[in-house]
């Protein structure tokens, strides 16, 4: 789960690098000079300048009239959309029809036997007790629905990402095209292209497969290019020196060996597609996130956990099954497959026969009134008059005042021209003049779509968000990088965080916050912590025993050895960290949209209600946007990572 | 069943295969999974509308032997998958002018249904503890004397007038500045945020000021009163900008798939005649949100105890 492909930064020395930093710095002073008296002359406001605006809403609107009046009668939907979308309907209709036919039992079975193959006898077991977990909680039927949707939206992923890391991983210049492609789809929110898409193809299946797609094709796509970019370069000429043709080397010697990449994109996709069920349900795309979404339309928090606790169950389960096909340590043989196949036949089979095909109604355990009380109880005593410390509504409120709203005044109160130089300065210091030119040229695109004042709004309440964020995943992970018993423990606290939708932790987050940008900034620092503890965890741990060791037999305190040793060795993973941070806590304005956190992220969920494309696409947009820049700002080095992958 | 399913997917691409791809023809994959008649209803995210939708699904499933799936959606998105025969119902719409437009009297994709027989009303509402300190909150000529106790930390300087989720109707932006109030109006964004927020602002006995609607289960446990807002004329909200008028009283619609309301049999003329009060639905939404019963028990409840009503939209 959003494990990241770190890498090194180039390492310059020192003095050469605090050099190329003065040159920069003066080269920058003197265009700013230049610039920003003729700026201010002609466009003397405070916030983005009205003339330098372009207003999108007329086309946008007229683009989504034209598809709601030619949607049934144009060859375009009748002959091409029409059929996408009913291929979609069919392939998950056949997968949701064989796991019905299957059974608990037979549904059950095959998962374990198949994890048993894949895994080993541990993960069998633990794949067994998650399937009847999704039973005893009441979810079996909505747990169907949402693994005929995964099966069906994972494969067809695949097959996308697949064809576009082919086309990257053979092509330098496909992989040029194709990396920006890449980005927007994973930072685009995914609530601002949903409305397209339902535009299209209207509430339902269809649109929710789609949709996921788009956002789960990305990390196949990405690894498959930098699995076939990758591969020894040795056996390749060995290949070649056999005279075949490129086709040949492709198949029997890049795919192969690029095998590692190719399972881990899988990994990765699965997890992405499963993080979208929930959101997928806000157009009908029924099964457990449908289950998450009622619930929380009638302010239940155990309900919604009741569906959401099977959503973490099986992103554990197939998390951890594709994650040991990754490795490949188990052995392998026919002759199991057909043992496991049959064995799975058998107990189906068996199940019919019995007439226990669907989960017995009185095997539930009705978990979620414990919950709330224990919900309630948290809020009554927790959200203030807390002796000493004080309750979490003063905090929340003391957030506010001391924290977000100086950093958004301060932020909205500069002059336009100065964001962008700030903007210009940090990402040129950080990278090269080609990342900087892209972080400012997107900093401006927000101005030009005419939502300036919105967006420096959302980015004070990410900048507190991460700060935060990174502040406790520090601490976080110091102590997980000491204690191996630590980190034992915190991994399964890690997986929840991860894989919870966020949906069900909104309201105890209002609950405990109340309404308004505190809340926003809680669950994106929930969502975006684990990242960062394990990213950071691991490079503690990966520090150079010798250094380690060296630096103690000199007498070093702990503290001192962490913070001058451990810390500046660990400075590329701290680094990767911090820009994984940005990007996780990014993804969930729109979240944050939902509990009064105002701004991009309200526009977001406004477009989709409503109905008004203007308003969502242009939000998302600048959120892309955003995205883009801070990840520039944040990622000094050459070959970046996208979110998860 | 797995040659079934290979059978009813042949079938599919029989009938899909040659020639076009009817858009609106397509029912959800989950429908008909085990050889039921099946109707498709459109659930919003309040309680109310719920409420209104565990009913008539009881109903539909007890008495009429039908299989009922529930998909939710938000107001507008749901008029357009009404139109696409997604959904074969809406049950409780606010008002749309600009879709019944579009759909029911330019496109004829969607047919009215006839009244809910609820009556929805729109304003702002201060807890009743603070109305009786103050009587005189609830004019909103005096809301500007209140401001100071109603700030928040989201709101500033200002007063907080809390509005919800972003799909349902308000003016209150231009209210605020068109009255000339010294409030910032703040999105919850979300109907679950707002009811938290307000329940936790009882517990402690705060003030507050919020947009709310009615009818709503929550009055039972947070009573509110009013606060005048000037008069609702017939066109005073024409020009949204402009706006100085209350929202006006609007007896709830029901909306149908024009094909299913035709062809829809014994599920659609349920579905027509279904009508109840305020109070009916309030029994029901009560027992939804705050006795957490599941939506189906609570029909099951209701449905025991009002025989009468519920045999009238069954004949």
């Amino acid at each position: 789960m959003a494990t990241v492909t770190a890498s090194t930064p180039r390492v310059l020395p020192t003095g050469l690098l605090r050099h190329r930093a003065v040159h920069k710095l003066l080269l920058i002073a003197l265009a700013a000079a230049v610039l920003v008296p003729l700026a201010n002359a002609r466009w003397a406001s405070g916030s983005w300048p009205s003339a330098l605006t372009v207003d999108l809403t007329s086309p946008l609107s007229k683009a989504s009239d034209w598809i709601i009046d030619n949607r049934d009668s144009h060859p375009l939907f009748l002959y091409f959309f029409g059929y996408v979308s009913n291929a979609v309907v069919i392939s998950v209709r056949a997968v949701y029809l064989v796991l019905l036919g299957a059974g608990w039992a037979g549904v059950t079975a095959l998962g374990a036997l198949v994890a048993w193959r894949v895994a080993g006898v541990r993960l069998a077991v633990g794949t067994a007790a998650a399937f009847l977990a999704c039973g005893l909680l009441g979810m079996w039927v909505p747990t169907m629905q949402t693994l005929a949707l995964m099966v069906v939206a994972v494969l067809a992923s695949v097959v996308v990402g697949v064809l576009l890391g082919l086309a990257a991983g053979l092509s330098r210049r496909m992989d040029k095209i194709l990396r920006p492609v890449l980005d927007t789809m994973q930072v685009m929110p995914a609530y601002a292209y949903l409305l397209p898409v339902v535009l299209v193809f209207g509430m339902g299946v269809p649109a929710a497969v789609l949709a996921t797609v788009v956002y789960a094709a990305p990390p196949m796509a990405r690894l498959t290019a930098l699995g076939l970019q990758s591969a020894d370069k040795e056996v390749l000429e060995a290949v070649e020196s056999l005279g075949t043709t490129a086709r040949q080397r492709l198949l029997t010697a890049r795919i192969p060996l690029a095998r590692k990449e190719l399972l881990l994109g899988l990994n990765q996709t699965i997890m992405m597609a499963l993080s979208m069920a929930v959101i997928a349900s806000v157009i009908g795309a029924a099964g457990l996130g449908d289950r998450v979404y009622q619930a929380l339309a009638s302010v239940d928090v155990g309900a919604a956990l009741a569906a959401g606790i099977p959503i973490v169950l099986l992103a554990v389960v197939l998390d951890r099954v594709t994650g040991a096909a990754g490795d490949g340590t188990e052995p392998r043989g026919r002759a199991g497959w057909a043992y496991a196949l049959a064995g799975a036949v058998v107990v189906a089979v068996a199940g019919r026969l019995l007439g226990r095909l669907d989960w017995p109604d009185t095997w539930t355990l009705n978990i979620a009134e414990p919950v709330n009380r224990a919900v309630d109880w948290m809020t009554d005593h927790l959200y203030s008059g807390v002796p000493v410390v004080g309750g979490t509504a003063d905090w929340a409120g003391h957030f506010t005042t001391w924290v977000l709203d100086p950093v958004r005044d301060g932020l909205q109160g500069l002059p336009w021209w100065s964001v962008l130089l700030i903007v210009a300065t940090l990402a040129w210091l950080i990278g090269t003049w080609r990342t900087a030119l892209t972080a400012v040229l997107a900093m401006a695109a927000i101005g030009v779509l005419g939502v300036w004042t919105p967006a420096l709004d959302t980015l004070s309440q990410v900048l507190a968000a991460v700060a935060v964020t990174l502040v406790l995943g520090f601490a976080t992970a110091v102590a997980a990088a000491r204690s191996d018993r630590v980190e034992r423990l915190l991994r399964p606290v890690l997986d929840v965080f991860q894989t919870m939708p966020q949906f069900v932790y909104l309201i105890p987050v209002v609950a405990l916050f109340g309404v308004g940008r505190a809340p926003a900034a809680a669950a994106a620092v929930v969502y975006a912590l684990p990242a960062v503890v394990r990213i950071t965890t691991q490079g503690l741990r990966q520090v150079d025993p010798a250094a380690m060791e060296s630096s103690r037999s000199l007498g070093a305190t702990s503290w001192q050895q962490l913070r001058q040793v451990q810390l500046p060795l660990a400075r590329p993973a701290l680094l990767l960290a911090v820009n994984q941070g940005v990007v996780l806590v990014l993804a969930v304005v729109v979240i944050g949209g939902l509990v009064g956190g105002g701004a991009l992220g309200y526009d977001t969920v406004f477009g989709l209600a409503q109905g008004d494309l203007a308003t969502g696409l242009v939000a998302g947009a600048a959120i892309v946007c955003l995205g883009l820049m801070l990840d520039r700002v944040t990622q000094p080095t050459e070959r970046r990572t996208g979110k998860g992958a | 069943m797995r040659v079934r399913a290979i059978a009813v997917g042949g079938a599919l691409l029989l009938l899909t295969g040659c020639g076009a791809a009817d858009m609106t023809k397509q029912a959800s994959p989950f429908a008909n999974a085990q050889g039921a008649k099946s109707v498709t209803l459109s659930v919003q995210s309040w309680v109310g509308a719920q409420a209104n939708v565990a009913v008539a699904q009881y109903l539909l499933e007890h008495k009429l032997g039908y299989r009922v799936d529930t998909v939710q959606v938000d107001e507008v998105p749901a008029w357009d998958a009404l139109s696409q025969g997604r959904v074969d119902a809406i049950l409780e719409d606010w008002g749309h002018p600009e879709q019944e437009q579009r759909y029911v009297k330019d496109k004829k994709t969607i047919t009215a249904g006839g009244g809910l027989g609820v009556t929805g009303h729109i304003g702002w509402y201060v807890p009743t503890y603070f109305a009786k300190q103050h009587p005189d909150v609830t004019n909103w000529k005096n809301l500007n004397k209140y401001a100071s106790q109603l700030r928040t930390a989201e709101s500033g300087g200002k007063g907080q007038l809390m509005d919800g989720s972003p799909s349902y109707v308000t003016n209150d932006k231009a209210l605020v500045k068109n009255l000339g109030l010294d409030y910032q109006v703040v999105f919850a964004g979300s109907e679950a945020a707002q009811i938290t927020q307000m329940r936790q602002f009882a517990k402690e006995k705060k003030p507050f000021l919020t947009y709310w609607y009615a009818p709503q289960w929550l009055f039972e446990k947070v009573p509110m009163t009013e606060v005048k807002l000037p008069a609702y004329k017939e066109g005073c909200d024409a020009d949204p900008a402009k706006i100085t008028c209350a929202y006006p009283h609007t007896p709830l619609q029901k909306y149908l798939n024009t094909d299913f309301a035709r062809s829809g049999g014994k599920a659609a003329a349920l579905l027509k005649r279904f009508k109840w009060t305020t109070e009916d639905q309030n029994e029901v939404s009560l027992m939804i949100a705050d006795q957490k019963l599941t939506p189906e028990e609570a029909a099951k409840k209701w449905v025991d105890g009002h025989t009468s009503t519920w045999k009238a939209w069954l004949s």
